[in-house]
């Protein structure tokens, strides 16, 4: 949220959080985009088609048939090494878990990008984070994760797409850009990452060895695969996983937070309802009050020390999502049953209102 | 300065590009701001609605329950929104088709006849523009300057010679609006 810094007069644009995605994608050298139009995120794919990087870049992209389409060619070109990426809201992710599952089984990185809107079903087009759990515990069958980024500004959606790429090519995995229609539809003031080349294939054959990108003489072939029909087989692929998604855990945990320092009462809040729960908590501080925020910025990695460090330091939590209690699970877990955590939220695309959340803190944390 | 704005009407009337007219503008002049459109159904028919917000600090809630203004262009966002400014805020009103008026007394309430004024000179393309100019005449937030450098900067260039067109609405509206209470 803090990015008045980065504004210099010259390179702030003004844009939502859906064509900032767009232009991300582009400048930080994404080699393909795959996607299916669906509400709150179809200006991902617009936006994309308009600029046309495939007269400036080389940067395919295309129109897929469906959800299931798209995530599959995600698929075929993350296996060469490029940098590929697809975008849909809730319902069309959920279409897209089985690939999610094949790409994790595959051990191939590639960027997803969910603007959530409420469900359960095809829902409604307005926003909601109801979909935490499918992200971040899972959602596909077997054991994997997702590196999950929860923007909470426009200039994080640009900035996150960027991180995503980095962080799925350095692990193999998926990243995930958590994202709800508010944050996709907004605008604001963003400034985008500078243009990096896209990657040529000698860099992909030295950065991405795996990639099948045609068999010397001198190595054996590389195979993109995810069915292990031995045991033993299937069981390294996993242990080989399980040690990455621990690094992952020991190295890129991120979070801000917002007066926490003599915090009595903490709320935690992602994304939009971040940008809700600071202002509740300017609110609260005017009424003296001593509340802060901790905003989880990884989902998964989550972060599990800062929490549970509160939990010795504050005399409740409260969660606030826009679902109907799904992160203050991760909440409870972190702060070991020390304090009181707490849920408040509204469901089915509503968003809670800075007073809401304030009162919610005085009749479910402070006066409970 | 912080100024927390709501623009709600029917679909068709200009009311998100008004509100984007307004973030450009805060954009020239260096502020922070926000702009958050109803992008549901409204869209599509029925009412929309955008919440602007300028400040000179760091925003945090784009979503609000109260405003500093309202700017209301049919009955049913009037029945919405008028209990949602702020004591001291100001609300305006185009009073065509409202067979309801505002009640509020601890509020300053302005009229503007923009869309009969538009409808009268077959402008009504500039009929938001004419609002815009009203509201900067009752909260000047922004310069009338910044207006016109951020059209020029959102608007592509074959539409230019538009920009004195929209100038001159502004400064209709400037005259139209009128205090009622």
């Amino acid at each position: 949220m803090n990015d008045t810094k980065k504004h210099n007069e010259e390179e702030v644009k003004l844009m939502k959080g859906n064509e900032a995605i767009a232009h991300a994608a582009i400048r930080c050298g994404c080699d393909g985009y795959f996607g299916y139009p669906i509400t709150p995120q179809s200006e991902i794919m617009e936006t994309m088609m308009e600029l046309e990087p495939w007269n400036t870049t080389g940067m395919v992209v295309l129109q897929a048939e469906s959800e299931t389409a798209s995530i599959n060619m995600v698929y075929g070109a993350a296996g060469c090494g490029k940098k590929a990426m697809t975008s849909s809201s809730s319902p069309g992710i959920s279409l897209m878990q089985e690939g999610l599952s094949y790409l994790a089984g595959a051990e191939l990185p590639a960027v997803v990008v969910n603007v959530m809107r409420g469900g359960p079903g095809l829902g409604t087009i307005q926003p909601s984070q109801a979909d935490y759990f499918q992200t971040v515990k899972g959602g596909g069958h077997g054991d994997y994760k997702l590196i999950t980024l929860a923007p909470a500004s426009v200039q994080e959606m640009a900035d996150h797409t960027v991180l995503a790429f980095d962080l799925a090519f350095k692990y193999r995995v998926t990243a995930m850009v958590l994202a709800d229609g508010i944050i996709g539809q907004m605008m604001e003031k963003v400034v985008l990452p500078p243009y990096q080349p896209r990657m040529t294939e000698a860099e992909i054959a030295e950065r991405c060895p795996w990639a099948t990108l045609g068999k010397p003489a001198s190595r054996k072939p590389n195979v993109i695969n995810s069915l292990q029909l031995l045991a033993e087989e299937m069981e390294e692929v996993n242990l080989r996983l399980q040690g990455r998604y621990r690094e992952i855990e020991k190295n890129e945990v991120r979070y801000e937070e917002f007066q926490c320092e003599d915090a009595e009462y903490l709320v935690v809040a992602f994304g939009t309802m971040a940008r809700v729960c600071q202002k509740a908590v300017e609110m609260a501080r005017a009424e003296g009050i001593k509340v802060g925020l901790l905003r989880p910025i990884t989902l998964y990695p989550f972060p599990v020390d800062r929490i549970c460090h509160y939990s010795h330091t504050t005399k409740g939590m409260l969660t606030v999502e826009m679902n109907a209690g799904q992160m203050v699970e991760d909440v409870r877990l972190a702060s070991c049953g020390r304090v009181p955590v707490e849920h408040f939220g509204r469901l089915g695309g509503i968003v809670p209102s800075p007073d809401e959340v304030l009162e919610a803190l005085k009749t479910k944390i402070i006066n409970r | 300065m912080k100024e927390e704005i709501i623009i709600a009407g029917f679909g068709g009337q200009g009311v998100l590009s008004m509100g984007k007219i307004l973030a450009y503008s805060g954009l020239m002049q260096g502020q922070e701001v926000s702009w958050m459109p109803s992008y549901g159904p409204e869209q599509r028919g029925g009412t929309a609605n955008v919440t602007v917000i300028l400040s000179d600090e760091r925003i945090s809630s784009p979503v609000l329950n109260t405003y500093d203004t309202a700017i209301v262009l049919n009955q049913p966002s009037l029945e919405r929104f008028e209990s949602k400014v702020k004591p001291g805020g100001t609300l305006i009103f185009d009073g065509n088709g409202f067979h309801k008026f505002p009640t509020r007394t601890d509020i300053n309430v302005y009229r503007i006849d923009a869309t009969e004024y538009a409808n009268a000179n077959d402008s009504a393309k500039t009929m938001n523009m004419i609002i815009l100019g009203g509201l900067l005449k009752v909260r000047p937030i922004v310069l009338v300057e910044n207006v016109l450098n951020g059209l020029k900067k959102s608007l592509p260039e074959r539409h230019h010679h538009l920009l004195t067109v929209n100038e001159k609405a502004i400064h209709i509206g400037m005259d139209l609006i009128k205090k009622v209470n």
